[in-house]
């Protein structure tokens, strides 16, 4: 459907890897532990082939059981130590996925901090979800079963090159040779004919991924509508699409397989002809002629999983890059240098905010301006893209204003630190996101210390004391996923709540009556007018404006201007844009 | 179908093992110590390539035939999701996460190719190769053949000792996953949220620590899974010592030729290998059937909505009136009842409101309506005719539906309005647009109606979304319109704007209309109160 994020350069994407990588060498030294006991777990196997091969060709030279002792026991001996080292390794490689898996999916969040809200415009969630579930889960392959088979698979080599040129070089050079096609050359051709294809499964995926999201929340809509069949085939076309992307897969991995089969099958030959050779030509003991096959077969465990890893490699690097064009995005606000400190106690000032959104010809807003002394009440009304919300956003900088700017107790919100700014000037947002947790807890993120009274007081301020007293569980009831299990209304108040509990100077509550009758909504507007028990200032955005009458300051916004302003009865008296939004009430 | 191909594959494999081995026994026996040199071994060495092919050849025919197989039944059981989604439950699953079930379609789907591709064809080679090698060692040496079928059924014993542990591991580690992916989900789509409450950064210490604490339950759960591999690998590796050792001995009593002891050494890691792989791919298959059992257990939920086996022909709400008589209905896993018994009544051309405090049901009875839910007890007929005798689809043509969230698809602003009614003339569009309200914002895109909404392009506020939804509903031009909260996230001058067109809209309409504002129940004929599932209060209006 929609244009898939533009594939990165080649170079681009080597270099995200890189990165990524680099977001979690802390855990190198664990990661060379786990190579040495890959490989030796490796050598000890095709050692025990290779002793087993001389065994046997001393004993058809008939000598003295005796003297064999030393090989039957050496056998048994790397037979041990095979199984020993591969059970130490596979332990010490899983421990380190699952290290680097956390250590992704933090260092990823900690990027999107600073992105969201403004910063991530436009992304699906459903793109999300399979950017950073997929994408940080395909990296945490990068150690386990991308780096780690190449790594060990050298050094392997290494050792077995260096035994094999002692007995007889021709043959080292034929294994490393064979062993350098089999364990580069082919993944290296595998990945290039899997490229394409390759660049296309993830954007293919993520949109299987972001249709079937779609679905699932618009399943009912569709059946009342009778396009289920249309769905169906849309589904059907995007896995289709997927599947176009996967076969080139299969059968470039059959040939890589196929092929890997022939090369270790002609090296031993090749050996085993050089080999014969030179036991003819008396340049090798024959004794050691079935060893040094025997190790040639056993030597290409080394490299079965490179082809592999070599997949791996590439996937995680795309993931790299798509991780990375999500959060290399433009960080709309920073944090001064020197952050001042937040003054204690003092105004919020709006001083001729004006912003405007990229793409979009009329201002959200221009030229706003508006005071919020300490225990006052303001109220901030229009029809909906007035502007309210964006106003909201300055205030806590998810945005900043084009020009113009707002303080706090006369300091610039821009030489604050924003994590001191929002905890002295608290945003509830109208899309206010329930956590799958318990009610609580939901309240609790705005206020950590809160003790469970002042939970209760809180939602019972916010409206919900009779509706938590009905629950078996009261406020300890889970809300499901993204709060699905409660309603529109309730999700607002738990919301409310935290604007209450939250112990900032400033709390800012975004259409805290949108899901609410008139008469709640009324109610609640009043009481909010009404109660002034402490310093601490509100600013409501509605689009009721029933019960406003005690507030101190009614601002009227029209397309991004201020259109009046006052309080309720001079606005009332002046029969403006308030009276007729009081009217249609 | 691929069984055959693989057992093919696998007696072909198995055969060519065994020659292999001869062959090299041969080579390497008549160089040493019988003292021929290379052009007399020459014909041995190329028909040993030639093996070699044949076995390339077989492990290609493996590897492609499994992985495109693999993708026809991934392709067939993700259309079986949607047609359930679709057909059997679009109200929604209850308690299934909509991320969970997202991930598990897509990328645990995906690893079942691991289970075609690889542990099928493995699976068919544990039994064939063993069989076969044995076949070949038992007559040549008794104790070297006695050696590995001792040590062979360790192996399989031990598989199924790892297959246990490791399939609840395996289980465990993909829920986990699975609840971690949820839980990194949550984390990502509330960070707004988080950030507002200067509770971001908490949040990474709660990745990090939620990570961590899932890293040593798990490693708790490999150490002891690895052991039996470890058993595995020990019994394997000592086999083949063993059978060296016995070898050696008997090639030194004179009991066997030097060409056979190499064969019957190189066959011993061979017997071994593809019973130890089956283990492996098992381990590395189990996500994919996890996820594919996942999936059967969504597919085999119960259907929220039936179509009767021979349906009568749909009633039309324009001739006779809706009725719900006695309805009831619960949410599974929720005890008490939404609904409990209630009567309703909707007359062609009527407007009824429903109102009531949220969570009282009012949703649930728009989606019997709708026939997104069959209802648990009760009759719901119109003209007469029980809407259980009706298919649901030919019913739901008489009928438009704002929902209280609607959904935006991504496609154009045009295709979306046109959802209810794809073959509409722009006349109607523009008209149905024009009836909800939505010139401005059209008037406001680059495209108009034919911008594209979604992901990376234009996104819509929440009002803005009610209208459009309001846009489908005009459109489909329907006889029965069900209105969820039309304007809940609408100011008061444009809730009065939509106002008036509802009130347009009704006018050749029967309306339900469920809303908790009372300037538009105000409009209504009648207006009944839904209270903790019952009707408390009818009022006649005019």
């Amino acid at each position: 459907m929609s244009a898939a994020p533009a594939p990165s350069p080649q170079a681009d994407r080597w270099g995200a890897l890189i990165r990524a990588a680099r977001l979690v060498s802390p855990r190198r030294g664990q990661l060379i532990f786990s190579i040495v006991l890959g490989a030796g777990a490796i050598l000890a196997a095709v050692g025990l082939l290779a002793v087993a091969g001389v065994l046997i060709s001393k004993a058809a030279l008939r000598p003295e059981i005796l003297t064999l002792t030393i090989f039957t026991v050496g056998v048994r001996g790397l037979a041990m130590a095979r199984a020993i080292l591969r059970y130490c390794e596979r332990l010490v490689s899983h421990d380190l996925a699952f290290r680097v898996l956390a250590d992704l999916r933090v260092r990823f969040f900690e990027r999107l901090i600073p992105l969201v809200p403004e910063g991530l415009r436009g992304i699906r969630s459903g793109d999300v979800l399979s950017r950073f579930v997929g994408d940080v889960d395909t990296l945490q392959d990068l150690y386990l079963r991308a780096l780690g088979p190449p790594l060990i698979g050298i050094l392997a080599i290494v050792v077995l090159a260096a035994a094999v040129a002692i007995m007889l070089p021709a043959a080292a050079v034929v294994l490393v040779a064979a062993m350098l096609i089999a364990g580069l050359l082919l993944p290296a051709l595998a990945a290039r004919a899997g490229r394409r294809s390759g660049l296309r499964e993830a954007p293919a995926r993520a949109q299987l991924s972001a249709e079937l999201v779609e679905l699932v929340s618009g399943a009912a809509e569709l059946a009342v509508y009778g396009r289920e069949q249309q769905w169906a085939q849309r589904i059907e076309m995007a896995d289709a699409e997927l599947a176009a992307t996967e076969r080139p897969g299969a059968w470039i991995s059959g040939v890589t397989s196929g092929a890997g089969v022939a090369v270790g099958g002609v090296a031993m030959v090749a050996v085993a002809a050089i080999g014969v050779q030179a036991t003819a030509a008396g340049q090798l003991d024959g004794v050691l002629l079935a060893g040094i096959v025997f190790l040639t077969i056993g030597a290409f465990e080394a490299v079965v999983g490179l082809p592999d890893a070599a997949q791996r490699l590439t996937a995680c690097a795309q993931a790299a890059a798509r991780l990375e064009s999500v959060t290399e995005a433009p960080i709309p606000v920073s944090d001064p240098p020197a952050p001042v400190p937040v003054p204690s106690d003092g105004s919020l000032s709006f001083e001729d905010v004006s912003v405007r959104f990229e793409g979009r010809e009329q201002a959200a807003l221009s030229c706003v301006s508006a005071t919020l002394a300490p225990g006052s009440r303001i109220a901030l009304v229009g029809a909906s893209g007035a502007g309210k919300t964006t106003l909201a956003s300055c205030a806590v900088r998810f945005l900043d204003p084009n020009s113009g700017r707002v303080t706090l107790g006369g300091v610039d919100i821009r030489e604050l630190s924003q994590d001191a700014l929002r905890s002295a000037v608290r945003l509830v947002s109208q899309e206010a996101y329930l956590f799958t947790t318990t009610i609580a807890q939901n309240v609790r993120l705005a206020a950590p210390e809160a003790s469970d009274e002042q939970i209760t007081a809180a939602l019972a301020r916010a409206g919900l004391g009779a509706w938590i007293g009905s629950l078996p569980e009261g406020a300890e009831t889970l809300v499901g996923e993204d709060g699905t299990e409660v309603s529109g209304g309730q999700r607002g108040r738990i919301a409310l709540a935290r604007g209450f509990i939250a112990p900032s100077q400033v709390v800012i509550l975004d259409e805290p009556t949108a899901n609410l009758d008139a008469a709640g909504a009324r109610e609640l507007l009043s009481a909010i007018g009404s109660e002034r028990s402490d310093r601490r200032a509100m600013m409501v955005i509605t689009h009721t404006v029933d019960g406003l009458e005690e507030f101190d300051e009614i601002i009227v916004l029209e397309a991004g201007a201020v259109a009046e302003r006052g309080t309720w009865g001079e606005l009332i008296a002046a029969e403006g844009a308030l009276a007729r939004l009081s009217a249609a009430a | 179908m691929p069984l055959v191909g693989a057992v093919v594959l696998g007696v072909a494999t198995s055969l060519l093992v065994v020659g292999q081995a001869v062959l090299l026994g041969r080579v390497i026996a008549s160089a040493f110590p019988g003292g021929q040199d290379l052009g007399e071994v020459s014909g041995e060495l190329w028909i040993l390539v030639a093996v070699v092919g044949a076995r390339a050849l077989c492990a290609f025919g493996f590897e492609t035939s499994g992985r495109l197989g693999a993708r026809r039944v991934v392709g067939e059981l993700r259309a079986s999701l949607t047609a359930k989604m679709l057909e059997k439950r679009p109200a929604g699953l209850r308690g299934q996460r909509a991320g969970e079930l997202v991930t598990n379609a897509v990328q645990g789907l995906s690893s079942l190719e691991a289970y075609f591709a690889r542990y099928l064809p493995q699976l068919v080679l544990a039994v064939l190769v063993p069989v076969v090698i044995l076949i070949y060692v038992f007559p040549r040496n008794l104790a070297a053949g006695t050696i590995l079928l001792v040590t062979l059924p360790i192996i399989p014993l031990f598989m199924i000792l790892i297959g246990l542990a490791a399939r609840t591991a395996t289980e465990r580690r993909w829920r986990t996953l699975s609840l971690l992916s949820a839980h990194f989900l949550d984390a990502v789509k509330g960070l707004q949220t988080l950030k507002a409450n200067d509770r971001a950064q908490r949040q990474v210490e709660t990745l990090r620590e939620t990570g961590e604490q899932y890293r040593k339950q798990t490693m708790v759960t490999l150490r002891i899974a690895f052991l039996s591999s470890l058993v595995l690998e020990l019994a394997a590796m000592m086999g083949t010592a063993l059978v060296a050792a016995a070898v050696a001995i008997q090639l030194i009593n004179g009991g066997l030729g030097f060409s056979t002891a190499l064969a019957v050494l190189l066959l011993a890691p061979e017997l071994y290998l593809p019973v130890r792989m089956v283990g492996q791919q098992f381990h590395a298959s189990t996500d994919g059937l996890t996820a594919a059992n996942e999936c059967f257990e969504v597919l085999d939920t119960p259907a929220a909505v039936s179509a009767p086996a021979v349906p009568l022909s749909s009633p039309d709400p324009r001739i006779g009136p809706l009725l719900l008589e006695n309805v009831s209905f619960a949410y599974e896993g929720r005890g008490e009842a939404v609904l409990k018994a209630i009567d309703l009544k909707l007359s062609p051309g009527e407007q009824l409101a429903l109102v009531g405090p949220s969570g009282q049901g009012k949703s649930t009875v728009a989606s019997l309506i709708l026939r997104l839910l069959n209802p648990q007890s009760g009759r719901i007929l119109c003209n007469g005719v029980d809407l259980l005798e009706v298919d649901p689809k030919e019913w739901r043509q008489h009928l438009a539906w704002v929902p209280q969230r609607p959904t935006l698809f991504s496609a154009t602003l045009a295709e979306n309005i046109r959802l209810g009614r794809p073959e509409a003339d722009q006349a109607a569009l523009l008209a149905a647009c024009a009836d909800a309200g939505l010139e401005q914002l059209i008037g406001s895109m680059p495209q108009g109606l034919e911008t594209r909404l979604g992901e990376g392009q234009r996104t819509l506020s929440a009002g803005e979304t009610q209208r459009v939804a309001l846009a489908r509903a005009f459109l489909r031009d329907a006889p029965l319109v069900i209105l969820d909260e039309p304007t809940a996230h609408l100011d008061a001058e444009s809730s009065a704007a939509i106002g008036e067109a509802i009130t347009r809209l009704s006018q050749s309409r029967s309306v339900l209309l469920i809303v908790h504002r009372p300037a538009l129940a105000a409009a209504a004929d009648r207006i009944i109160t839904l209270r903790e599932g019952l009707v408390v209060d009818r009022q006649a209006q005019r």
